[in-house]
């Protein structure tokens, strides 16, 4: 690929579409295995799953970077991460390529696809992109790095380094929020002063982009510009997707708890995959039976999945100690 | 061989390492044409330009997630710290996210980075320019810690640090940078290996393990003690984490009794540890209980200069407390 952008040809996007039905499907299977009993804690995309696989359909897995976060499930598949991959990390077996069953399942990392490993801990990520995309500069063949987190990260200090950083360096990094508006319980008027998280780009001097996270295509043109001016050395982007949390926070929360009653309801009547698929059919990209076949196929990887997590072994009590050092 | 301070070690280094690896770069606060707060970059920046030396914004997380994200993509930073001090806005950077990275990605990813800070009182810094956190970073299982005595220690250890495939906190007694000179050797030669203690002094009657700025403390009370018959063997950790318990017991077997002697306040400092693991290891050789000569457990070293003296350990304070061991 030249520093030029991606282009959105009808089969990249009913790719992507077919990556958003799967990432919807193995967490609907995912959450029935956590309230069975078989796995232990998940974390659901539920509501951001458009906007996590528009935004890296306009980037370039296996050149870019990608520091991703826990909610990013649908943006590991859109990684290049098999539903098998996701399914063992979720069930913690040996052969998790994460972190072989160490790590809870949303922290995604794969050295061959350019996904850095993750950790639980809200917002590190982002200065650490900033130093990734310093190293890109440098090396000057035109990477960039993608970093992703909730607006609730936004209010930790990681947060100002990082921008703050990329922004004086020009560092090819592309700050992407996914403001559902919630941090667990707490709501957005309690965590982010202001309007909301774009404008605060412009204290940076970079560009700061809002964007309705169930509009694929608003979505991927939003990352497309901002691919297109980090590759290009003008530096990084802040773009902020608005999307619905349509699950509790984890499947250790219930959100019901704490949010109205109607609201829930009426936000899931929004679910940005109803949406996806209407424009596709509107474009004439996609009709009814393509949309019933691919369905099918997404359910049967699930089976597959699921059927071939569940078999895998746990890993071998005797690795506890390995991989704590080089020599150990 | 030249003849040098520790001080001018450290950036002799600096200095050889970046000759050698062009992968080699630093990073911190005022590391570049200044040269560092103690001179310990100085003329880097002259000599390898301001990509190489890179002063970094005033801010400890950014600058431990900045090296960070270099080491991910192949450079070798090496991050300073104005003061130990400080290095605790990055303590999250530096113990859920560099520490872990090898263990948390199941050995997929790893971080060969040094942290270097200058530790330790004695320079009437006060609060917060004189403390001795090794034991924050000793607790940490991925970290590697280092913390030299003389200019020829901190230059080997310093070069076996840049090249070691692990993190590796490098701590830096303030108060030696300028306090003695020694003949340090050039290039390969001067490379010590991590983790292998000293015995500085021989002695028959009384193991004391020190580390840092105390080595020489020790020493001058081992002097006054031998005025009255009592031999102390001294022993100069150099590495703490993984430090060298098999030189410490080989000794405590001939002697039978231990001390160790530590700048930081008392409660939970590294001495602890190493005076549990002796306990445990030397249970049968010893004639009297290990004893922990350390500072107060207060706060830190205050500025006046009544206080600060009253809260260092000197030879009087070492030498009793070496005394009291020896007669038990």
């Amino acid at each position: 690929m030249s520093t030029d952008v991606v282009p959105l040809t009808r089969e990249r996007v009913l790719d992507a579409y077919r990556t958003v039905l799967r990432a919807r499907a193995l967490d609907d299977r995912r959450f029935v295995l956590n309230r069975a009993g078989k796995l232990a804690f998940i974390i659901s995309p539920r509501g951001h799953e458009v906007a996590q696989v528009a935004a890296i359909t306009a980037l370039e897995p296996g050149r870019d970077r990608f520091c991703l976060y826990y909610r990013n499930f649908a943006a590991a598949l859109a990684c290049g991460f098999t539903p098998e991959e996701l399914m063992l990390a979720a069930f913690a077996r040996a052969a998790d390529p994460s972190s072989g069953g160490r790590q809870t399942p949303g922290n995604f990392g794969s050295r061959r696809r350019g996904v850095v490993i993750g950790s639980s801990t809200v917002g590190p990520q982002i200065p650490k992109a900033a130093g990734i995309g310093l190293a890109l500069k440098w090396r000057g063949e035109g990477a960039l790095c993608y970093v992703s987190f909730g607006e609730g990260a936004t209010s930790q200090g990681d947060f100002h380094e990082g921008l703050n950083f990329a922004a004086i360096h020009r560092c090819p990094v592309i700050f992407f929020c996914e403001n559902n508006h919630w941090a667990i319980s707490v709501p957005q008027r309690l965590q982010v002063a202001g309007p909301g998280v774009a404008e605060r780009a412009a204290a940076y001097g970079i560009p700061g982009i809002r964007v309705r996270g169930d509009d694929f295509f608003a979505v991927h043109m939003a990352v497309q510009q901002a691919a297109r001016r980090a590759r290009a050395g003008e530096g990084p982007s802040l773009i902020e997707a608005e999307v619905l949390r349509l699950q509790s926070h984890s499947t250790d929360d219930d959100q019901r708890a704490y949010r109205d009653a109607a609201e829930l309801a009426a936000e899931a009547e929004r679910d940005p995959i109803p949406r996806m698929r209407n424009a596709l059919i509107e474009r004439g990209w996609l009709n009814a039976d393509d949309d019933a076949a691919l369905r099918d196929e997404v359910n049967r990887e699930v089976e597959q999945a699921t059927d071939a997590a569940e078999a895998a072994p746990d890993p071998d009590p005797a690795s506890l100690s390995r991989h704590v050092y080089a020599n150990a | 061989m030249p003849d040098r301070t520790l001080v001018q070690a450290v950036r002799d280094a600096l200095y050889e390492e970046m000759e050698r690896d062009d992968r080699v770069c630093v990073l911190g606060q005022d590391v570049g044409l200044k040269g560092g707060v103690f001179k310990a970059t100085e003329g880097l920046q002259q000599r390898f330009g301001a990509q190489r030396v890179l002063d970094m914004p005033l801010a400890e997380s950014s600058i431990a997630a900045v090296a960070q994200g270099l080491a991910l993509e192949g450079f070798l930073p090496v991050a300073e710290m104005q003061f130990a001090d400080y290095s605790y806005p990055a303590f999250n950077q530096i113990v859920n996210e560099i520490a872990k990275m090898r263990y948390r990605s199941n050995g997929d990813f790893s971080c060969p980075l040094v942290i270097r800070a200058p530790t330790g009182g004695g320079v009437r810094g006060a609060l917060y320019h004189s403390q001795s956190p090794e034991a924050f970073y000793c607790h940490v299982p991925g970290l590697k810690v280092v913390l030299p005595s003389t200019p020829a220690d901190a230059k080997g250890l310093l070069k076996a640090a840049i090249r070691d495939p692990d993190p590796v906190i490098f701590l830096e007694p303030k108060k030696l940078y300028r306090a003695e000179r020694q003949d340090v050797a050039d290039g390969e030669a001067a490379v010590r290996p991590l983790g292998s203690a000293t015995v500085v002094r021989v002695g028959v009657d009384l193991t004391a393990v020190t580390y840092g700025y105390m080595r020489a403390v020790t020493a001058q009370a081992a002097a006054r003690l031998s005025q009255d018959g009592i031999e102390v063997e001294i022993i100069d950790l150099r590495t703490l984490r993984p430090w060298d318990v098999e030189t410490c017991v080989r000794s405590i077997e001939k002697t039978g009794r231990a001390a160790v002697v530590y700048e930081a306040n008392r409660t939970g400092g590294f001495g602890a540890e190493i005076t549990a693991e002796l306990a445990e290891r030397c249970f049968a050789s010893l004639d009297a209980p290990v004893s922990r000569i350390a500072s107060p457990d207060v706060p830190a070293m205050p500025f006046s200069a009544s206080l600060e003296h009253a809260f260092m350990l000197n030879p009087d304070k070492v030498a009793d407390g070496l005394r009291r061991v020896a007669r038990y």
